[in-house]
């Protein structure tokens, strides 16, 4: 079959799975649930491009989530409180006056721009910096946990004004909406899987463009990509940038469709969490990232409250199984030449990708 | 006055904490570039050793003697296991070591709880480490563990300077390809890294389970600092991770006392990063004229 | 790979997104009419048995704790459904894992209920899991008994808290500091909610009561280096400690303490997060004498008490203590029983209105719900801890006391909340 037939297939197969078939055979709570999977799976697109493309092993994406969360609740905390009103923990614990910095995040369009904006000049910034230092590989990967650490612990260190280790919940009204009402959860839903049908079709078109060729290319030779001219950390720092907007965006709707976003959700463990599912799909994949990290999430769920312990060695056994044998993930298992995501749970053809790439991150 | 030197001392004292926990690390990750995320959970068996060997022999100066070496030996074996079974597939992907130690690392933890229970257990303080030394604030523990840390840095450079063995060590680091071409069987001399490295580890364990209590998350606590002591230290040179790890215990006591001990965690981290702006090979490097 | 068709990649993305919009049939504005109207309760009592919820975290850094806490749960219910149940019906146990997470709490707490449809539930240690299950038990309208100690300043329609608060804890152990005669104390806690909001009280409290604050001081949820946290309390000259530390940190806190000199007879440190069962994780040799504030301790006479411990010890071991959350949560399945009974009905409404005055004659002494607050009036104790690992009442409250989770009996106390 034709390759961008393929996709295309794949790709309405996706869709009238998340728009048609999960609504229709899932309930309220259930849909719910598979939501905020798919909030986790935003940030799975993102660490699949970073670090299945770009070579860079992200481990602090729970900063930019968190970051993404944070905002969408602190405009959910505001709008709840109404104009001029202060959010109902600060009364609580601080001295009930709201803090300069919170006030622009009344404004709902302030808002959607900061989450988008935000994150992405942070990480644009900080990744230039440290890039253009050629810091990289192991030595980025544990800045970027210890980046991870230090935001975990100033949001439970600061808590009249982030909620400390309470971190922001009950939220009444999204934008407006009523959020105890089932009919707005599940539009909350469809907003969910629109957005990450989107990014995966993005992501798509940037792998196959110059810029995700030259991001290729600067994660298998750095050098060589220099001596032609090109800035890789600039090329770095995009990709980066990139992965940090789509962990915004998904921490921004797990807020609302969690109805709580804590210091929990984003420190050093959750942000190597988050990791896993692309592993175990299949990093430098299009789609074994979302599957894998959705598989993932929904086994956890199921087992874990069954079997706590089983979970745990189950979980970590696979993780080792399949980052020391299968580097391309489980992905690389279906088809050869064409990895393709199909974990056995679709059958329908899936969107084809290049090459396996090898291993990411040579040093 | 009496103030500042018993804060000075805190200081000093957290830096040998640091130093016997990244000592391992330094030698693993520095020498052979694999990052163990496992590292800690080394430290949580040997901390768990001392608490066997407690109930055992009963005596609590003995235990600890007798803990010391068989604590070695714990985090030893389960690195030389480690390193045999998965990591030596893995020389050319370093980041994948990360994630695999990881996962390695999330099941010897779900495994003490199994053994040991979720409850944290205790280990007595010998009678002759207890309380402080003479009419100071310094606890006689902390002292001990500075002993130790000082103890376990100058027997390893020497091993590493002297030796044979630590001359085929150094010769893999430096290049590994010219060494094997040498003669050097470089697989045992990872093997051999690997083992002390994780060895030291375990020692780690057993002078924390001094300071506080063992459950299984002792290591999580201090995976990130000795990972951080690495990279600031330099890789390569054991000399980079004793200053660092002195300077960032140092560091970090400072803001603790003029501060809070959170936000203190919080400057030191963005330190940290600023520094490694500055000087992104760290402390002390290897000059090498690779491009890397 | 050619790079062809382009155009119909963005169409998939136009479609897609268009469908999302199309298919998002808004639902209520928040504040229409109607939008605050409760979900239909789901809840099944047809048949011979009725669903209740445990939700604890098996797993996780809560999970030494609240082990504990779903043992005496499971206790309670074995000895209510052999006793022929409530209301002629055999409790069915729900039970989940918390996993030490707020959100994974709140994610459980609405399974419990939509997908379950329990008629109520029990757990929740940590104050980040109780904020993080209220909205849902609010917007669900169902029922959370919730037994731990915890920082007041809450009181839902939807919780029943069975633990104390703070005038049944930490003004007791103020009280009973002031009446030892200390006049400068150290606050010590771990950063979260329960130590602040704790330290915020005493700092009121000290300032009308003539005590000076001399130092306050906390460490992150599991910190275990406390050098610098013990030097800073030396050297303030405090007389006294207030210690609202979590877990683990006071096992390293406390050897920190007694290695630089400190002793239990001219500083003692008042604890209000150490109970029987974590003696022995911090080691007795290094609490010894050092005093606690609950309203339980297994060595509290009473009959009730006596039958508890000897039933506890025979399902799980001479070697398990009893401690104040697991009493407390013991306490809260016989009076949602009692609630129940009363309102003869599993309704949550009807229970609401049952539960004022609903008694129990609970191992701790007898215990009653306020129904205005869904707290329970307690007995304080402080106690001393031995060197058998057990802790010894030293004083105790005159009476029961009533709960006053916003403090509005005290005058010091005003403009707190």
């Amino acid at each position: 079959m034709n390759p961008a037939l393929k996709t295309w297939a794949g790709f309405g197969g996706a869709a009238v799975l998340l728009f048609a078939v999960a609504p229709a055979a899932l309930s309220d709570f259930r849909l719910n649930l598979l939501a905020k999977f798919l909030c986790l799976a935003m940030v799975a697109v993102g660490i699949g491009f970073a670090w299945g493309r770009g070579g860079m092993l992200v481990l602090g994406q729970g900063v930019f989530f968190g970051l993404g969360g944070y905002l969408m609740a602190m405009h959910m905390k505001l709008a709840d409180a109404g104009p001029g009103g202060v959010p109902d923990f600060m009364l609580l614990y601080g001295n009930g006056v709201l803090p300069g910095w919170w006030e622009p995040m009344r404004s709902p369009v302030v808002t959607v721009l900061a989450i988008l904006v935000l994150p992405a000049a942070l990480a644009l910034v900080l990744g230039y910096a440290v890039f253009r230092r050629r810091v990289r590989g192991a030595y980025f990967a544990i800045l970027s946990q210890a980046l991870a650490a230090a935001f975990a612990l100033l949001l439970i260190g600061q808590q009249t004004v982030t909620g400390g280790t309470n971190g922001l919940n009950g939220f009444r009204s999204f934008f407006g909406y009523d959020l105890a009402d089932p009919l707005n959860k599940q539009t909350l839903y469809y907003i969910c899987a629109g957005v990450l049908l989107a990014m995966v079709a993005g992501v798509r078109l940037l792998m196959n463009s110059r810029y995700g060729e030259l991001l290729v290319a600067v994660r298998d030779q750095e050098n060589r990509v220099r001596f032609l001219g090109y800035d890789p950390a600039l090329i770095k720092a995009g990709a980066y940038a990139l992965a940090a907007c789509f962990a915004a965006v998904g921490g921004a709707l797990f807020t609302p469709v969690a109805g709580i976003i804590s210091p929990a959700d984003v420190g050093v463990v959750p942000s190597i969490s988050l990791l896993i599912g692309v592993a175990i799909g299949g990093r430098a994949t299009l789609l074994g990232p979302v599957i894998g990290s959705i598989a993932v999430s929904w086994a956890e769920t199921g087992l874990s409250e069954r079997f706590p312990s089983i979970w745990t060695y189950f979980l970590g056994g696979l993780f080792i199984v399949v980052v020391a044998f299968l580097p391309n993930g489980l992905a690389s298992l279906t088809f050869r030449r064409r990895p393709s995501p199909a974990t056995g749970k679709q059958t329908q053809p899936a969107t084809s990708v290049d090459l396996p790439a090898t291993s990411g991150g040579h040093p | 006055m009496d103030a500042l030197f018993s804060q000075l001392f805190a200081g000093v004292s957290l830096g040998s904490v640091l130093l016997l926990v990244a000592l391992g690390l330094a030698l693993t990750f520095g020498q052979m570039g694999v990052i163990n995320m496992a590292h800690g959970e080394f430290m949580m068996a040997g901390a768990y050793t001392a608490f066997v060997v407690q109930h055992v022999v009963s005596n609590a100066g003995l235990s600890l003697l007798i803990a010391l070496p068989l604590g070695f030996l714990a985090g030893g074996l389960l690195g030389l296991l480690l390193e045999a079974t998965l990591l030596r597939r893995m020389h050319s992907r370093p980041l994948d070591t990360l994630l695999v130690t990881f996962g390695v690392a999330l099941v010897l933890q779900q495994l003490a709880r199994d053994i040991f229970g979720a409850p944290n257990v205790d280990v007595r303080a010998p009678a002759w480490l207890q309380g402080a030394v003479l009419d100071t604030t310094i606890p006689k523990t902390r002292l001990f563990i500075l002993v130790l840390a000082v103890v376990a840095v100058s027997l390893l450079a020497l091993a590493l300077k002297l030796t044979p063995l630590g001359r085929r060590i150094r010769a893999t680091v430096q290049n590994r390809d010219l060494a094997e071409a040498s003669g050097i069987s470089t697989t045992s001399a990872d093997r051999i890294t690997f083992f002390l490295g994780s060895g030291l580890a375990g020692i780690a364990g057993v002078a924390l389970s001094l300071l506080g209590s063992i459950g299984p998350t002792l290591g999580t606590n201090y995976i990130v600092d000795a990972f951080l002591v690495v990279v600031v230290g330099g890789i390569g040179q054991l000399k980079g991770a004793v200053i660092a790890a002195f300077s960032l215990g140092v560091v970090q006591a400072t803001f603790e006392y003029s501060t809070t001990a959170s936000l203190a965690k919080v400057l030191l981290l963005v330190a940290i990063i600023a520094f490694l702006q500055v000087r992104p090979q760290g402390l002390v490097a290897l000059r090498t004229r690779s491009l890397a | 790979m050619p790079h062809s068709s382009k155009s119909t990649r963005r169409s998939a993305v136009t479609i897609a997104l268009a469908a999302a919009l199309a298919l998002s049939a808004c639902g209520a504005k928040a504040g229409e009419s109607g939008s605050a109207a409760p979900a239909e309760s789901c809840v099944d009592t047809s048949g011979s048995a009725v669903k209740i919820g445990f939700l604890n975290s098996l797993s996780g850094t809560m999970a030494i704790s609240e082990q504990t806490v779903r043992d005496s749960l499971d206790l309670a219910a074995a000895e209510i459904n052999a006793d022929g149940g409530v209301l002629g019906k055999q409790l069915q146990i729900v039970a989940e894992d918390g996993a030490s997470e707020p959100t994974v709490f709140a994610e459980k707490a609405d399974k419990l209920i939509s997908s379950d449809c329990v008629a109520a539930v029990f757990g929740g240690w940590t104050s980040s899991s109780r904020k993080a299950m209220l909205p849902v038990f609010e917007s669900k309208n169902s029922l959370l008994f919730y037994p731990v100690q915890y920082e007041g300043l809450e009181a839902s329609k939807n919780i029943f808290y069975t633990g104390a608060t703070t005038n049944q804890q930490i003004i007791p152990g103020m009280d009973y500091l002031k009446e030892q005669g200390k006049s400068k104390v150290f606050l010590v806690g771990s950063d979260y909610v329960f130590p602040r909001t704790a330290n915020k009280i005493i700092n009121a409290y000290a300032k009308a009561n003539g005590i000076e604050i001399v130092g306050e001081e906390y460490a992150p949820l599991g910190h275990t280096d406390f050098a610098t946290i013990v030097n800073k309390l030396k050297a303030s000259g405090a007389d006294a400690v207030f210690n609202t530390l979590n877990g683990d940190s006071n096992v390293a806190f406390f050897k920190e303490y007694k290695n630089v000199g400190l002793k239990a007879e001219t500083v003692p440190v008042v604890s209000v997060s150490i109970a029987e069962e974590e003696v022995g994780g911090i080691g007795v040799e290094n609490i010894e004498g050092q005093l606690t504030a609950w309203n339980y301790y297994q060595t509290v006479k009473s009959a009730e008490n006596e039958t508890f411990v000897k039933a506890f010890k025979a399902e799980y071991g001479a070697g398990r203590p009893t401690s104040d959350p697991m009493e407390a949560a013991y306490t809260s399945l016989y009076l949602w029983k009692a609630m129940v009974e009363k309102a003869d009905s599993f309704d949550v409404a009807a229970v609401q209105t049952a539960a004022d005055g609903v008694t129990f004659d609970a191992p701790e002494g007898t215990v009653t719900v306020n129904g205005e607050n869904h707290h329970i009036a307690k007995t304080a104790y402080i106690g001393k801890i031995d060197q058998d690992g057990l802790i010894y009442p030293v004083w105790e409250s005159e009476g029961a006391i009533e709960p006053d989770p916003f403090l509005k009996g005290y005058d010091w106390a005003a403009g707190l909340s």
